[in-house]
């Protein structure tokens, strides 16, 4: 087998024992790699039913076939647990060195197990597996323990996934980290600290073959070249950040907790203003030929010094939807965050949330007593060093950080029991997962792609904001067209994640983005990897076996039709100002767009799988488990 | 800091325009050994600090000091091209030569024990494979000479046109 080694290692932090499992290559053209192949292994190996930070939720880590070739955008992988948010299937996806070293130590998939008793970290080095001590790293931030890793092994080549202090305190909202990228969302850092795993180290020395290198090496070579130009322009110049200006023009940048969609203040913080003042250096992901994470630094004012790269959705989450105007300010929340191992978007969209309730009169200066100020704050929307604060009491658990660490859902409803209030009803998330830095509320064919998403509110696992935003549909109205265009777009995005390669790379192919731009492309890099006779077709089905699983998942761990909803304030709260003005996504238009969307993915109207749509896409297993 | 005072050519990384993509590695360990593998590549890209990222190759020194380390005279360098050409034969893998570069351009394959070193893609009509597949055209084969000159052209005309 090309591109793959043929075998997952499994670890068990509880007996400290370890296994290997072989996959057949049936097993591999089917799930593929990436997000597919963790949540497959998720549902391989975890505990019905379990709770997500008990030993029962296994870490499920899978590379793709590309990790370690020069296929540009390849070095990608996907984790996949039970999240501690949603309680469905949390699967994210990181990049760079960790999952290459991964591939060249031989290994398709890791899962680790069980949960150990101290601190531990594990070290795979080539086929040899160690359990190290951690305790001399407890405490330490992200970036700062896979540097500490490497000292103590001696090899600048170990890569690490690690967590933060975030994790270590099971912050629900905690991430992993790797080589400065993050597996950000769904609270992936709770699962490894309640396994008091502090990091996954490897070392790979092997090469990596590949069927057809020649053929390889010459698609690959085209495409770095289309990559320098127009296609890429905006990751390579501004970065996500471009978005910033954009959406605030369309009316749905998110604004104090969603309250408004237009910042007054959006040219302060917009990527043009970032790259003006801020920005010190481009880098790149290993295998990466775009470069499209912009390293600002602050180097004024009371947060001089702080620095890491900068991309669009933590921005919004901290910045706009904070009222913050300050670059300075989101930057060092953005800063506290990665290198306390958290998911900016869910902590400054809970941070919103806090900020709302203050200034309703529900939370008071009392709630917001910290060591740093013992007689409270006042988190006005707009006060960011309130900002910067609340995110490092959420990193370490701090007075009200502690119920904030439970992401917006848990906290809005421990506030609203205890209290007798509706916190709620402007807590934005779906399923649990804090919502994205598009106010759905003038995007309604990405609010059914966010409502029906598996991992929760997502922009990454659908890609219906592209039809509205490029006014292929009308994107105030819905229409019988948005079941199909929710369907079509969630399991393009599949197709990347799952391969996995990077979605900025989808217009270098042919120049047009879409399936009969990309597809034929990829198959023949996937063919030249592994030998394979992929088309078309089969392209476009590993997008649709990848939202299968991950809905399968979910379906048996008690996934209900309700549970596809979006937050309370789209349904009911029309924005007052704006190009989005006036809109909400109404109860009849959600159900009607669900239903649509269910029929056109040939489920039933209570959104459950056939069995024979199963057994049609080659999951006979699941059919048996979860099939209607 | 060590520099080389080479006369001869060797390649080069602008560390203003690397972005730490490791294609280069990729390439080179292709050409130099038929799989992808980065420890094996000639030229290392370095991730000093979180916006500190070059690569290092051979840097061709005059009166090179792997050369003069080897004890079994191994290592030989061509006095036209400077690149440094290794004796498969005579090589036992004993590292001297790893330890003698400053530029930590040299490493051993573990499986043949031979010393390996930038050849700069001699035999190839097209030259340094990692020069022509850099994205960011940070790589360059150039000399110090060459580099200076187009320093001092630089100052002139950011001195007097002030761009």
């Amino acid at each position: 087998m090309y591109g793959y080694s043929g075998k997952i290692l499994h670890v068990d932090l509880t007996t400290r024992k370890t296994w290997v499992e072989s996959k057949p290559e049936e097993w591999y053209k089917i799930y593929i790699g990436g997000v597919s192949m963790a949540s497959r292994l998720c549902w391989e190996n975890i505990e019905v039913g379990c709770d997500p930070l008990s030993p029962g939720n296994p870490i499920c880590i899978a590379n793709g076939m590309f990790a370690g070739t020069p296929v540009p955008v390849g070095g990608k992988y996907g984790l996949a647990s039970k999240s501690p948010l949603t309680g469905f299937i949390g699967d994210s996806l990181s990049s760079s060195w960790f999952t290459i070293a991964l591939k060249r130590a031989g290994w398709d998939g890791i899962v680790i197990h069980g949960a150990s008793d101290d601190w531990v970290y594990v070290f795979i080095d080539d086929d040899r597996v160690e359990f190290r001590d951690a305790s001399q790293l407890l405490g330490l931030g992200t970036f700062q323990t896979e540097e500490t890793i490497r000292e103590e092994l001696g090899d600048d080549q170990v890569r690490s996934a690690t967590i933060g202090p975030a994790g270590e305190k099971l912050v629900r909202v905690a991430s992993v980290t790797n080589d400065s990228r993050q597996a950000g969302r769904t609270g992936h850092g709770a699962v490894w600290g309640s396994k008091k795993l502090k990091a996954l180290s490897v070392r790979g020395t092997h090469g990596v073959s590949v069927a057809d290198p020649d053929a390889l090496l010459q698609l690959s070579y085209d495409i770095t070249q289309a990559a320098q130009g127009p296609h890429t322009q905006k990751y390579r110049i501004l970065g996500t950040m471009a978005n910033v200006l954009n959406l605030n023009r369309l009316g749905i940048l998110p604004t104090r907790n969603y309250q408004q969609g237009v910042f007054e203040y959006a040219e302060l913080i917009s990527g043009e203003y970032l790259h003006e003042h801020y920005h010190v250096k481009t880098i790149a992901c290993a295998q990466c030929p775009i470069a499209c994470e912009q390293m600002s630094q602050v180097k004024d004012g009371p947060y001089a010094g702080a620095m890491t790269g900068i991309d669009y959705e933590p921005l919004y989450a901290v910045g706009s939807n904070c009222g913050v105007k300050d670059l300075r300010a989101a930057i060092k929340t953005i800063d506290i965050c990665d290198r306390g191992g958290m998911d900016a978007m869910s902590t400054g969209v809970t941070i919103s949330w806090a900020m709302e309730t203050f200034e309703r009169g529900i939370f008071t200066k009392e709630d917001f007593k910290c060591a740093k100020y013992p007689e409270g704050f006042e988190p006005n929307f707009g006060n960011a060093e309130a900002v910067v604060t609340l995110a490092e009491m959420i990193r370490d658990r701090e007075g009200i950080g502690d119920l904030l660490a439970e992401g917006s859902k848990r906290a809005s409803a421990q506030v609203d029991a205890e209290r007798g209030t509706e916190t709620w009803k402007w807590a934005m998330h779906i399923k649990g997962l804090e919502t994205p830095g598009y106010d759905a509320r003038g995007l309604k064919t990405f609010a059914l792609g966010l409502a029906v998403g598996t991992r929760g509110a997502c922009h990454n696992r659908t890609a219906a904001y592209d039809p509205d935003i490029k006014g292929e549909v009308d994107r105030f109205s819905v229409d019988e067209t948005r079941g199909k265009l929710a369907k079509s777009t969630e399991e393009y995005a599949a197709v990347y994640d799952t391969l996995p390669l990077c979605k900025f790379i989808r217009r270098c192919f042919t120049g047009k983005a879409d399936r009969a731009g990309a597809w034929p492309a990829i198959a023949k890099l996937i063919n030249a990897t592994t030998g394979w006779d992929f088309d078309y077709d089969a392209v476009d089905l590993i997008g649709e076996r990848a939202f299968t699983i991950k809905k399968a998942f979910n379906i048996r761990e008690g996934w209900t039709r309700e549970d596809d909803h979006l937050p309370w304030r789209w349904m009911h709260e029309p924005m007052k100002e704006g190009p989005s003005a006036g809109y909400v996504v109404s109860e009849e238009e959600l159900e009607y767009m669900k239903d649509l969307y269910y029929e056109a993915k040939g489920w039933t109207k209570d959104g459950l799988i056939p069995k024979e749509k199963l057994i049609a896409l080659g999951m006979e297993d699941v059919a048996e488990e979860i099939g209607v | 800091m060590p520099t080389s005072t080479s006369k001869y050519q060797y390649i080069t990384c602008d560390p203003t325009k690397c972005v730490g993509c490791q294609l280069c590695e990729y390439i080179c360990s292709y050409v130099k050994t038929g799989e992808f593998n980065t420890y094996r590549s000639r030229i290392r890209t370095v991730r000093a600090e979180e916006i500190l990222i070059t690569a290092v190759a051979c840097r061709t020194c005059e009166d090179a000091p792997c050369v003069i380390a080897c004890p079994r005279d191994a290592l030989s360098q061509d006095p036209n091209t400077g690149i440094i050409h290794v004796d498969a034969n005579r090589c036992d893998g004993c590292a001297w030569c790893v330890e003698a570069c400053d530029f930590g351009a040299i490493s051993i394959n573990p499986e043949t024990k031979t010393a390996e070193i930038c050849d700069m893609c001699e035999d190839l009509e097209d030259g340094p494979q990692c020069v022509k597949w850099c994205p960011k055209e940070a790589l360059e084969l150039t000399t110090p000479d060459r580099r200076a000159q187009r320093s001092r052209r630089k100052l002139a005309v950011e001195e007097v046109l002030g761009r």
